[in-house]
């Protein structure tokens, strides 16, 4: 079980936290404007990389704000937690 | 105990206190502090069980986890028996029963043992190309398996014993109480680190405890006393809290980690009585110290598995500890140095030691000289090739090995002996470090894995890590555990040690015999019976992965997780394929390391306490009342009211007539509720919901579809404005925390510019809901001055009343198609208001009501719910609510997928009506819609999402998705049963008032 340190509250259990999954999709500003493929990349494109990746987590059991988690998923190690709307780390 | 098997020994077994047992009907005696194996033991037994596939004969191996083969049933009582539990590891109490498990019908004379005869036919993987073809077949050869695999008996009945988890939090945690777990504990705790110390065993000091030889000395000291003086220390710190009989169950990333702590299973059955069984601590450490040591390896040798075949570590244990002789006539059979321990163990006890069997050439080491100088005959170079004894081993055959190893030359002798040592080296246990996701390396010298990279604050020590002799044990756990730690000095920086030293090693996965492989048995996995010659096997049929080999041979399968199997199994892959041990990688070790009872899993969380429920504020009023109730989410909602032995359909239905032509009350305070405030809360329902909201006036509700961003319907519920910028918006019951969070997300993150504030009030107020054609008159009767009329108060519109000091919310909308009122009050008053209107409704026959009423009533008219009707793959247009589109809105959730490729596809499942052709004929929710009972394969057009009898229309009413559905109109179509198939027609989906004129009364 991870240990999360919520910007907010500071470290927690795994347990309080949801993760929301890749981080850094903004949804469209005119989604009309969009053809079906763009939509769908949209909609159902997301990565599944080995090494770092960029979540978005939730402390749904504790404040409730949404944030910014870089983790390792080869061997799950938290690199960075940052706020909602900054920018990736370059890691 | 007819020979002199116990020795005087009152160190660590207490023989003031005998302790009845009874094992396999026999009742026997031991000691307090004998495990169950050094009982049995004591009384000359050895044949506990019998092995898996063939059968064959077993004896107690170990005294400790590692123990395939003395694996027993526990007790005989319905709920309290328990499979599969190690004779070594369970401690004896007065009045055990156990039982041998695998073995019919008994362990002397077992019809299974028939499987040893025709081994020949048995090869690896000999289940896997049988049983699986014909497929057909699997069903017949299923009930022989199980019949013939000796897996022990589950109780039958539910655990009656308690069981706790615990939060623990900690500086250090040390796992394993041996020499160097407590050093490590004694320099965190003089740094002032909190420390937490497990121990599996009931006593620390792991081997060194009871180490008896005078070569190893600590500080001048036996090193035994050296350490007694060091646990009476740690004992009274008040730093370090130490947990005995805690065995560490798994190791999780971050330092979170499990162990499982035995409270009463060393007690007396009486003696249980209120006590918690086990306790589960749930364990976060800042830093984490394996010190679990290492565990003997047997050698791999024709009939190796024979009853009286022992770890020579083991036959030192039961000496040295228990005080207890495992045979009158011992050889000892090693290729490294520690089994000369154990012969100094049988010299000192007076135990008759025959021949000592070494595969290596010579050793000068101090103990083996100090063997020798004892005059005990050692056959340098010799391997055993043979032992016999069909339940209890009675000879071994022993011969000159060749000088490559590989064959043996030269005549063979024959020993007597009726307990054979064996110690094949030592395998550090570093599953816990595995487990924690550690990398291992392979260290040629020693032919072991040892801990190598960790992502994770933690350390290994001592054997765990790789040394074996106790001055490389003690120096290093010192010096690494200061780096850890990052200490310049410790009380332990002057200590002394003396010990032998071994200068000769060899080893040899797979001895030779004189007889080919093909006509012998090396077992390797003794609980599994997989041999040398099973790995051959797989590796000849091209399995290469060291985990493909595992599974084809089950080697390492067991219950043991193959602690004892797995480092030959990977030795003799590597010597067969001429690949180095370090370049296979090995097998993954999994939690738990060693077995959990489901009470312990679960721990409080058992019948009540299995999950939170919720409960209205009105629930003791529907307790009361004999409502029935159902699980709705986490809520527990008033189902159905029977009165006078009524079924839940007779229930239902008078429930129904009086909503409709009188008066019900349904208790709707589960509904989701979200309080919506800020300046910016139009906009945001605009952009959630599927409708427009700029024109929502103060004081009127409108119903709202709520989509996901892949257009599938997602919630729905009825939005109120209360002012300008504030709104009361409800859910369905079981969406309410997931729309609430689905909410948060888009503000937080998609629309922070927003000025919008949610929270959740869900709790915070009742609902009483009152309907029917007399709502309007019993309304009228509590709430006097409040202006019912239909221009002052119409249909979705809302009124702020006083009742005495009570704010009622009154929402004027309607689930059911009736006039219906919803009066919202602070959850305290709940049950206030609620018999408030039971009183008033009186005279009108007001009813209380039930989901499942609500259910009918809410069908007749078309209405969906979202979860019944819905699935996740209706779009609002498959639900055929294309009104409730905005076609003026630029955007909103979901929106833009309403015109995907899929979505608007013509052929999509579509919300229908359904009639049965006999009207008395009630549709099952779930069953599947065909057109052409004979046209196969069948061609599923969809399926029935609810169904009722209407007491209203008389007639049976279902809703259904249906492929095309929109076109089917007045088709005949079938839905197929187990029994019949019945008729049906599609229908149009309001089945009553389809001119809304009910809602006005
Ligand atoms: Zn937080």
């Amino acid at each position: 079980m991870f240990l999360i340190n919520c910007p907010y509250c500071g470290e927690r259990d795994q347990s309080e936290f949801v993760s929301g999954g890749e981080a850094h999709i903004a949804r469209p500003k005119q989604p009309t404007e969009l053809n079906d493929d763009q939509w769908a990349e949209y909609l159902f494109m997301r990565k599944n990389i080995k090494g770092i990746q960029f979540e978005r987590w939730n402390h749904a059991h504790g404040c409730r704000k949404w944030f910014n988690v870089a983790r390792d998923t080869s061997n799950d190690k938290i690199e960075k937690i940052y706020k909602m709307g900054e920018q990736p780390p370059k890691l | 105990m007819s020979k002199n098997l116990r020795i005087n020994n009152k160190q660590f077994v207490d023989e003031t206190r005998k302790l009845s047992f009874v094992f396999n009907g026999k009742k026997l005696y031991g000691y307090k502090g004998d495990t169950l194996a050094s009982a049995l033991l004591s009384n000359d037994i050895h044949l506990v069980g019998r092995s898996f596939k063939y059968h064959r004969p077993r004896g107690i191996m170990t005294s400790g986890s590692e123990e395939p083969n003395a694996i027993l049933q526990i007790g005989n009582d319905d709920a309290l028996t328990e499979p599969n539990v190690r004779a070594t590891e369970i401690e004896l109490y007065d009045g055990l029963i156990c039982n041998s498990q695998n073995c019919w019908p008994s362990v002397n004379f077992d019809i299974g043992g028939i499987n040893n005869f025709l081994s020949p036919l048995l090869p690896a993987g000999f289940y896997y190309k049988t049983f699986m073809w014909p497929a057909s077949f699997w069903e017949k050869y299923e009930y022989f398996i199980r019949k013939s695999a000796g897996l022990g008996k589950s109780p039958t009945k539910q655990d009656p014993d308690m069981y706790d988890h615990r939060y623990m939090h900690c500086d250090i945690l040390i796992v394993g109480g041996g020499v160097s777990g407590l050093i490590a504990a004694k320099i965190a705790s003089d740094d002032n680190k909190k420390v937490l110390l497990l121990e599996d065993k009931e006593l620390l000091g792991g081997s060194l405890i009871y180490d008896d030889n005078d070569i190893s000395k600590i500080d001048n000291q036996k090193s035994s006393e050296w350490l007694k003086k060091l646990i009476e220390n740690i004992k009274n710190d008040k730093n370090i809290i130490i947990k005995t009989r805690t065995s560490l169950a798994a190791y999780h990333n971050y330092n979170f980690l499990l162990a499982r702590q035995n409270l009463t299973d060393h007690l007396s059955v009486n003696d249980r009585n209120n006590k918690i069984r086990q306790r589960l601590y749930k364990i976060r450490a800042k830093k984490v110290i394996i010190s679990t040591g290492a565990i003997e390896r047997p050698q791999v040798f024709h009939n190796n598995d024979r009853p009286g075949i022992m770890l020579a570590s083991a036959v030192k244990k039961y000496i040295d500890y228990y005080g207890v002789r495992c045979g009158l006539e011992n050889v000892i059979f090693t290729n490294n140095d520690s089994a000369y321990e154990t012969a100094l163990s049988l010299h000192k006890s007076g135990t008759k030691l025959n021949a000592i069997v070494d595969i290596r050439e010579n050793s000068s080491s101090e103990i083996v000289n100090k063997v020798k100088s004892l005059g005990v005959q050692i056959y340098w170079k010799h391997t055993i090739v043979n032992t016999k004894g069909y339940k209890r081993i009675n000879k071994v055959a022993i011969m000159k090995l060749n000088d490559k190893g590989n064959d043996v030359i030269g005549k063979k002798i024959e020993l007597n002996c009726d307990c054979l040592a064996i110690s094949g080296g030592w395998t550090p246990m570093v599953h816990l470090f595995t487990q924690s996701g550690g990398k291992l390396k392979f260290d040629n010298k020693d032919n072991i894995f040892v801990p190598d990279k960790t992502n994770l604050n933690q350390l290994s020590i001592g054997s765990a890590k790789g040394d074996f002799e106790l001055d490389d044990v003690l120096k290093n756990s010192i010096k690494d555990t200061k780096k850890f730690l990052q200490i310049e000095n410790s009380n332990f920086d002057k200590i002394d040690v003396q010990c032998s030293k071994e200068k000769e090693k060899k080893n040899i996965w797979l001895l030779p015999s004189d007889k080919p492989l093909s006509k012998t048995k090396p077992f390797l996995d003794y609980q599994n019976d997989s041999t040398a010659k099973d790995i051959k096997l797989a590796l000849r049929e091209g399995f290469k992965s060291i985990e493909h080999v595992k599974r084809y041979t089950t080697t390492g399968m067991g219950t043991d997780q193959g602690k004892l199997a797995n480092m030959h199994a990977l030795g003799i892959v590597a010597d067969t394929t001429n690949t180095n041990m370090g370049d296979l990688g090995t097998t993954t070790f999994r939690p738990p390391y060693t077995p959990l009872t489901f009470g312990t899993i679960v721990g409080r969380n058992v019948g009540q306490f299995f999950d939170i429920f919720r409960k209205t504020p009105m629930h003791d009023w529907h307790v009361d009342n004999n409502a029935k109730f159902e699980n709705v989410g986490q809520w527990k909602r008033a189902w159905y009211y029977p009165k006078d032995g009524e079924t839940m359909h007779d229930a239902v239905q008078r429930e129904s007539k009086a909503a409709r032509e009188s008066s019900g009350i349904l208790d709707a305070s589960t509904l989701g509720k979200i309080d919506i405030q800020g300046t910016d809360a139009n906009e945001f329902l605009n952009r959630v919901y599927t409708n427009a909201w700029s024109k929502l006036q103060i004081g009127k509700c409108r119903y709202g579809l709520m989509l996901n961003e892949d257009g599938m319907v997602y919630d729905d519920g009825v939005t109120t404005k209360l002012g300008e910028n504030h709104y009361l918006m409800t859910t369905t019951t079981g969406g309410a925390a997931n729309v609430m969070s689905k909410l948060e997300d888009y503000l937080q993150t998609e629309w922070p510019e927003l000025d919008v504030f949610l929270t959740s009030v869900t709790d915070h107020y009742a609902t009483a809901s009152v309907c029917g054609p007399n709502a309007k008159k019993i309304i009228n009767k509590i709430f006097k001055d409040l202006d019912l009329s239909d221009e002052s108060f119409p249909h979705m519109s809302f009124k702020e009343v006083k009742l005495g000091n009570i704010n009622c919310r009154v929402m004027r909308i309607s689930f059911t198609g009736e006039l219906s009122y919803e009066i919202n009050v602070e959850a305290s008053y709940g049950k206030y208001i609620w018999e408030k209107c039971i009183e008033a409704g009186k005279e009108f026959n007001i009813t209380p009501y039930g989901t499942e009423t609500m259910h009918l009533l809410r069908a007749e008219k078309g209405f969906i719910i979202v979860g019944q009707d819905t699935d996740g793959t209706m779009t609002p247009v498959d639900l055929q609510m294309d009104w409730i589109i905005s076609k003026k809105k630029y955007d909103f959730i979901g929106k833009r997928s309403l015109y995907r490729s899929d979505t608007i596809r013509e052929d999509r499942k579509q919300l229908v009506g359904l009639l049965t052709d006999d009207p008395n004929e009630i549709l099952e929710e779930g069953a599947q819609i065909i057109k052409d009972e004979n046209k196969k394969p069948i061609n599923m057009l969809g399926h029935v999402t609810s169904s009722y009898f209407s007491p209203t229309l008389k007639k049976s009413i279902a809703l259904a998705v249906l492929k095309e559905g929109k076109k089917l109109k007045g088709q005949k179509l079938l839905v197929p049963m187990i029994d019949k198939t019945i008729k049906v027609t599609v229908s149009d989906t309001v089945f009553l008032d389809k001119e809304n004129e009910r809602i006005n009364g």
